[in-house]
């Protein structure tokens, strides 16, 4: 079991209709994440980390058309009726949202939220499903969890509402944890508490994380590998060691370098000029190509340059990689 | 277990608040009367007296008697039974047919959306009492007929106010989340989409029931609602018109009986809609223990 991947995509691509044409969300994405591992998305907002998700587990709006293969513990979703798709998804796959203001129904008490996939799933009775949601409340760390199983969500806090969709993912023991941007709408203190948290649950039930973030704080902490994305496709993807100790795409580089730096004092952050490029207008070579510091050549601006490897467990889409670590920008 | 227990704090919210105490006292009275109206009344209902006709209320006839000399006041009596009844069903069919219509058009959108709501325009175009006037036409006048034609006329409000609340529920997080934790279509709308609008509608059953009637009444005025020589509300006041000057009472008891329980339906739906919104719910009971 161990071998198979909880999660394979491969060749990925999301279109999207819109009034203005096609828009090609996600484009040639390809990872895999295995049972205890984490992988870390990270890209700007709309870079296609959440959308090339959706994507993967059948979530995606009507309007989008979805291509590549997906598989779920070995088994291919792309080509799945939606009610079996359905099912596989509620049965393995949990996810978390971003903002836990707004992810949990505010007229049901959490203990019928928490349980509401097991009792859909796993077929558990009301009684039963009370008792599993005391334990897993209890698992994700929310005090005296037999009473407030009865509370609705506005009694909770942004935190402990984050631990209930949290408790709510875990509820069917999936073997794939989806979050994102789970701690975004979270302040500093409580989005460390839930990192941990994660983290802490992960090791006890080997559960798979998908982390989709732009915290590369974050990333560093928690991931075991991550995968950069820019305008839909991945830019640069291996084991987060290889990649923050060389970052070699030069938009990684530079995302590296918008850190702020607690050492170096009240400067003035570095930024990454322009914008990304809308996804109705995609430049036909590198879509970094007219931020990018190296500003390459021609080739750059027209041809798409392929992932190639850096190393053994670390690739990069670039002509012109990042100079090797050591070195100054 | 948590639905018994939100109903239970619904209901010593509701105990807190005056008028919606005095609303259920006047509706308990109401469905007291409306079940043994015909054994509580003084004098049966058809009980033709051609000596005593158009007496003043007086202690023997306390809403005085009509042009036969009937007791007016237990022809109010047993008449709440026929605008409770009428209420009710009228109210059920349309909750019934315009809650599903503007679910499922709400949830699913697109074309079945368009068909269903361009059909509720359709009924919506007319007037109430017209459009409940030619179904009446159709189907012949009578007790049963005026209850469909109520029903089919406020369908349409149920589909409106459902429609509206499932698309802004339907597109929140938490319909994202029961998506995405593989939940069917069905149980969405039943568990999450439903109780999320259930507070509008609440309060639109409670103004339909108070309009419908109305409706009743009006339909009865017209002589196409409940037959004579049975009693309704509406056809009391229509045959009282004739004697405004010479008997107030034939139109002012059963007028103002339409009047009490339109008000008392009316209060009891606010005081529930502030109720059952479990955020509501926290707010007043912050206010009670501040207060």
């Amino acid at each position: 079991m161990s071998d198979v991947p909880v999660l394979a995509i491969e060749d990925l691509t999301v279109t999207i209709g819109t009034r203005r044409g096609p828009a090609r969300a996600v484009a040639g994405v390809e990872w895999s994440v295995r049972a205890g591992q984490t992988l870390a998305l990270v890209g700007e907002s709309g870079s296609g980390k959440s959308m090339s998700m959706l994507a993967a587990t059948g979530l995606a709006p009507r309007s989008a058309r979805v291509t590549g293969r997906v598989h779920l513990l070995g088994t291919e979703l792309t080509g799945l009726p939606d009610d079996q798709r359905r099912r596989m998804r509620g049965r393995h796959v949990g996810f978390v949202f971003q903002d836990p203001m707004i992810s949990l129904n505010p007229v049901l008490t959490v203990g019928r939220q928490v349980t509401e996939a097991a009792e859909e799933h796993l077929g558990l009775t009301r009684r039963a499903a009370r008792t599993r949601a005391v334990e897993l409340l209890d698992l994700v760390g929310i005090p005296s969890a037999a009473t407030r199983v009865d509370s609705y969500p506005h009694q909770f806090s942004g935190g402990m509402r984050q631990r209930v969709v949290i408790a709510m993912a875990l509820a069917c023991e999936p073997d794939l944890l989806i979050a994102d941007e789970p701690t975004t709408a979270l302040d500093v203190t409580t989005q460390a508490q839930i990192v941990e948290l994660v983290a802490d649950l992960q090791r006890r039930l080997g559960t798979a994380v998908v982390w989709i973030t732009h915290d590369l704080g974050v990333v560093a902490g928690i991931a075991d590998t991550v995968a950069v994305m820019y305008a839909g496709r991945i830019l640069e993807q291996g084991s987060v060691d290889a990649v923050f100790a060389n970052p070699s795409h030069p938009y990684t580089a530079a995302l590296l370098a918008a850190r702020p730096d607690p050492a170096a004092g009240g400067g003035e952050l570095v930024t990454i000029q322009g914008s990304p490029p809308s996804p109705l207008d995609l430049p036909a070579g590198c879509a970094f190509w007219p931020r990018c510091p190296v500003r390459g050549d021609a080739r750059c601006e027209h041809e798409l340059p392929p992932l190639v490897p850096v190393s053994a467990d670390h690739r990069v889409r670039t002509f012109y990689p990042h100079p090797a670590d050591g070195e100054s920008r | 277990m948590s639905g018994e227990g939100q109903l239970r704090r619904a209901l010593s919210a509701l105990r807190h608040d005056p008028l919606a105490v005095t609303g259920t006292a006047v509706l308990t009275l109401l469905v007291v009367v409306g079940v043994a109206g015909p054994w509580l009344a003084p004098a049966g209902v058809n009980e033709v007296n051609v000596d005593r006709m158009l007496e003043q209320p007086s202690w023997s006839h306390p809403f005085g008697t009509d042009e036969l000399g009937r007791d007016v006041l237990s022809r109010v009596m047993v008449a709440a039974r026929v605008s409770l009844q009428v209420g009710a069903v009228s109210v059920g069919i349309a909750l019934l047919v315009g809650v599903g219509l503007g679910l499922f058009a709400g949830y699913y959108r697109g074309w079945l959306d368009n068909v269903l709501m361009r059909c509720m325009d359709v009924l919506f175009a007319f007037p109430v009492l017209l459009l409940a006037v030619a179904i009446v036409a159709v189907l012949g006048p009578g007790l049963l007929t005026a209850m469909i034609a109520i029903g089919v006329v406020y369908t349409p409000i149920f589909a409106r106010v459902t429609r509206a609340g499932v698309l802004s529920v339907r597109e929140q997080v938490f319909v994202r989340a029961a998506v995405s934790i593989g939940a069917s279509d069905l149980r969405i709308m039943r568990r999450h989409v439903l109780p999320n609008i259930a507070a509008p509608l609440i309060v639109q059953t409670s103004l339909s029931l108070a309009f419908a009637i109305l409706s009743e009444a009006a339909l009865s005025f017209l002589g196409l609602g409940v037959q004579p020589p049975a009693p309704a509300w509406g056809r009391m006041l229509y045959d009282g018109r004739g004697f405004v000057t010479e008997a107030w009472w034939l139109g002012v008891f059963p007028g103002a009986a339409i009047f009490l329980t339109v008000l008392a339906f009316n209060l009891v739906g606010d005081a529930l809609r502030d109720v059952l919104d479990p955020r509501q719910l926290t707010v007043s009971e912050a206010r009670r223990s501040a207060g």
